[in-house]
């Protein structure tokens, strides 16, 4: 046992030491994470298709169903199980450290395994339809409950795991100094994870032991508080592992590296102290909760959070702006993007990531979560539409740019069908980007989330939305086709690969041309006193932008009654 | 490299542009920040939270008195109250219904309570687009002026079982 823990090899590519144990966690991980992508997935078709009026697919049970279902494999399952590998990755194998507690890890992840089938088994079983939130006093069946606890315990300890190899890397001097970037931001995630999982447990065990007639229902409001501290917190976590991605796409595709270290980490800081009170930001209508205590919690103690990912947002295209630069695309504002390696669907996702993120899902998450601007939009459309844009064209997308490159690296097979991945990523963000804006817009218009019918059919008093909630449900269906197809074409690529791609042994050639050290710049960077010109003007942008809908959000909520 | 560890010693000044746009960032921060209590003191439109412990059943079985009290008519069989100007409204959230249809008049204000005897469910004025998130065992108040005329929507957005869609209400707002 103790031999086989230590079994590894060299990469050859990127002189990494690999341990077996840990490929091998990564690896089931990493598959078992995309089994849970494709059941969301296919359950987000068929919500799409049953939004859009004139289709209006599945019956009103199993639109229910299948809302709980996507919502929990999409948000918990898929995301949590991938992230395990990703902590996995940033600690024994950037550090280049055995795995500590490998047995512990295994029983993490059968704890997770059989708490997500258990949980997938309640739901499909028309046993737990109450959504992913499942407010009470709706009720579930109490297996529902417990197999959210087990898989929640199971990440815990895939969590300690993670600690421990931490503490036994530095203890053996696996490495020299302080860690890389890359691992500095899964201990943010880690740490947050920590946070995320006790108020899980808060919210869930008390509801489990409700559920089997035990004690008296908890207290609604109480429950909306401490679940989210689960259901947000955990969005942090996704966060935190989706900018590490960034950093490190950046670095696989372009070779960028962090243009200062201290602000980097600085930003993963902030997001430790901050985020842990942004649950607040589901019980901005609230009752039973102050305004001053909205108003302070909402902002993160005066946006510190946002101030983090704002600074994100600036460092990881800043880093790829220098990296191209020195690569020689140093002409004018804007030559190292137009010479960026688009055709490589690493660098496609990185970008589309960080675009779809910080644009669509940053500008709108803080303007909804203004504390009187969420009168006109809580519980509307406009809701899901900020939260694809951040954890579907932010981190699943992150995500799935990534995979093409631990296909290579881990799963060690040469990646099938390049010319489907090379267009993957444009394919389901835009998909993504145009399902957020015509969700954003049939909010506005009024169309309730997770609603079954916007037509009312059948209602004692009829309601008409209108016209423009009517057209915009329907490019909801049309864009999350668009989006499905891209994720499809994401696991035939990935399982193609890892199950019938031809096994690599040496260096892995990127399939994809990087035009990276090929040329030499002939023309002095021209860079109006800053070296990353480019980088000031698109996020000066930015910043135009999120004033424009911040103030115009405030104007439109100045025209609603009076409401105190 | 962010794979790879940094050199040893990584606590550097800070670049220019990434002074500056920190600088930045942080400034918008403040704005965003100091826009919440200035609407809080000087906006027209809060959710101020205020809200009373209240018992579920009793609760209903109060609106349904208080209907019948003063019920004027109805609408597809639904009661419809006038409610005094510059008094309290109520509304009680079921599923999968809001009872009754309250009659309000513009520019008069109105403590509006809303609550519900059995599941969360989410008070939406449509078009308006106003929402409230409406708990079971918590008397919501709001203290609500109407500022146009006409016939407005309640819809149910907080999920409610089966019939959530079937959970519809209307006011009604004369000049």
């Amino acid at each position: 046992m103790a031999e086989r823990a230590l079994e590894r090899r060299v990469c050859p590519t990127t002189g990494l030491t690999v341990y077996k144990t840990t490929e091998t966690l990564i690896k089931i991980n990493a598959v078992v994470a995309i089994v849970y992508l494709l059941i969301g997935g296919v359950m987000a078709i068929l919500l799409g298709l049953t939004r859009w009026p004139a289709v209006h697919l599945l019956p009103v049970d199993w639109f229910y169903r299948a809302l709980t279902a996507h919502g929990i494999n999409m948000l918990i399952f898929w995301i949590l199980f991938f992230e395990m590998a990703v902590l996995y990755f940033a600690s024994s194998v950037l550090l280049k450290s055995r795995l500590a507690c490998s047995t512990l890890a295994w029983l993490g992840l059968a704890l997770m395994l059989g708490g997500s089938i258990m949980v997938n088994v309640m739901i499909f079983g028309g046993k737990a339809d109450v959504l992913m939130t499942s407010y009470v006093p709706l009720k579930g069946h109490p297996l529902f409950y417990l197999g959210l606890i087990l898989f929640a315990v199971g990440a815990l300890i895939n969590v300690f795991v993670f600690f421990a190899t931490l503490y036994v890397a530095r203890k053996e001097k696996t490495y020299e100094g302080s860690v890389p970037l890359v691992t500095f931001g899964a201990t943010a995630a880690a740490i947050i994870a920590v946070s995320t999982i006790l108020h899980g447990a808060i919210a869930l065990v008390p509801t489990f032991l409700w559920s089997l007639g035990l004690i008296e229902a908890p207290d609604p409001a109480w429950y909306r508080l401490m679940w989210w501290g689960l259901g947000h917190q955990s969005q942090q976590i996704n966060v935190a592992a989706m900018v590490s991605i960034w950093y490190f796409l950046g670095f696989l595709t372009v070779g960028s590296k962090p243009i200062n270290e201290k602000v980097c980490r600085g930003a993963f800081v902030l997001y430790i102290l901050f985020i842990n009170i942004a649950s607040a930001h589901h019980l901005l209508v609230d009752p039973g909760v102050t305004a001053s205590w909205k108003i302070w919690n909402t902002s993160y103690a005066m946006y510190l959070a946002v101030l983090a990912s704002m600074i994100h947002g600036f460092t990881v295209p800043a880093s790829i702006e220098a990296a191209q630069r020195r690569n020689g695309y140093a002409r004018g504002l804007f030559e190292w993007i137009k010479r960026a390696p688009w055709g490589n669907p690493g660098f496609a996702a990185l970008i589309l990531s960080l675009v779809i993120f910080g644009f669509m899902g940053g500008i709108t998450g803080v303007t909804l979560g203004t504390q009187q601007i969420n009168i006109i939009a809580h519980n509307t459309m406009r809701l899901p539409g900020h939260f694809h844009a951040t954890v579907v064209g932010g981190t699943t997308l992150a995500f799935m740019g990534v995979t093409y490159y631990v296909i290579p690296l881990i799963f060690r097979r040469k990646l099938r069908f390049p010319r489907i991945a090379k267009y993957q990523p444009y394919l389901f963000g835009g998909g993504i980007a145009l399902m957020a804006i015509s969700m954003t817009f049939a909010g506005s218009a009024g169309v309730p989330r997770r609603h079954w019918d916007a037509n009312f059919s059948g209602a004692v008093l009829p309601v008409d939305l209108g016209p423009m909630a009517i057209f915009m449900l329907g490019v909801v269906g049309i864009a999350a086709t668009i989006a499905f197809l891209g994720l499809f074409m994401y696991i035939l690529v990935a399982v193609a690969s890892v199950f019938f791609g031809k096994r690599e042994t040496g260096v892995v050639e990127s399939v994809f041309n990087s035009r990276r050290d090929t040329v030499v710049s002939t023309v002095a960077p021209s860079t109006h006193g800053f070296d990353t010109p480019g980088t000031v003007m698109l996020t000066l942008i930015f910043l135009a932008t999120f004033a424009v809908y911040f103030f115009a959000n405030l104007k439109w909520l100045s025209n609603v009654w009076w409401v105190r | 490299m962010s794979v790879q560890t940094p050199e040893r010693y990584w606590w550097k000044p800070i670049h220019k542009a990434e002074r500056v746009w920190i600088g930045l960032a942080l400034t918008w921060c403040l704005v965003l920040f100091i826009v919440m209590p200035m609407q809080h003191f000087f906006g027209k439109q809060n959710s101020t939270g205020e809200a009373y412990r209240v018992d579920p059943q009793a609760y209903m079985q109060f609106v349904l008195k208080w209907t019948d009290e003063r019920k004027s008519g109805d609408v597809n069989g639904v009661p419809v109250v006038a409610v005094a100007p510059g008094s309290d409204a109520y509304l009680l959230a079921q599923m999968w219904r809001f009872y009754p249809i309250l009659k309000l008049k513009k520019g008069e204000s109105y403590r509006l309570h809303v609550s519900s005897p059995d599941l969360q469910h989410g008070l939406s004025i449509q078009p308006m687009n106003m929402n409230f998130q409406i708990l079971p065992g918590y008397d919501h108040v709001l203290t609500i002026t109407p500022t146009q005329a006409g016939e407005y929507s309640v819809i149910c957005n907080e999920f409610c079982g089966i019939g959530h869609h079937l959970m519809t209400g209307k006011i009604i707002v004369e000049e």
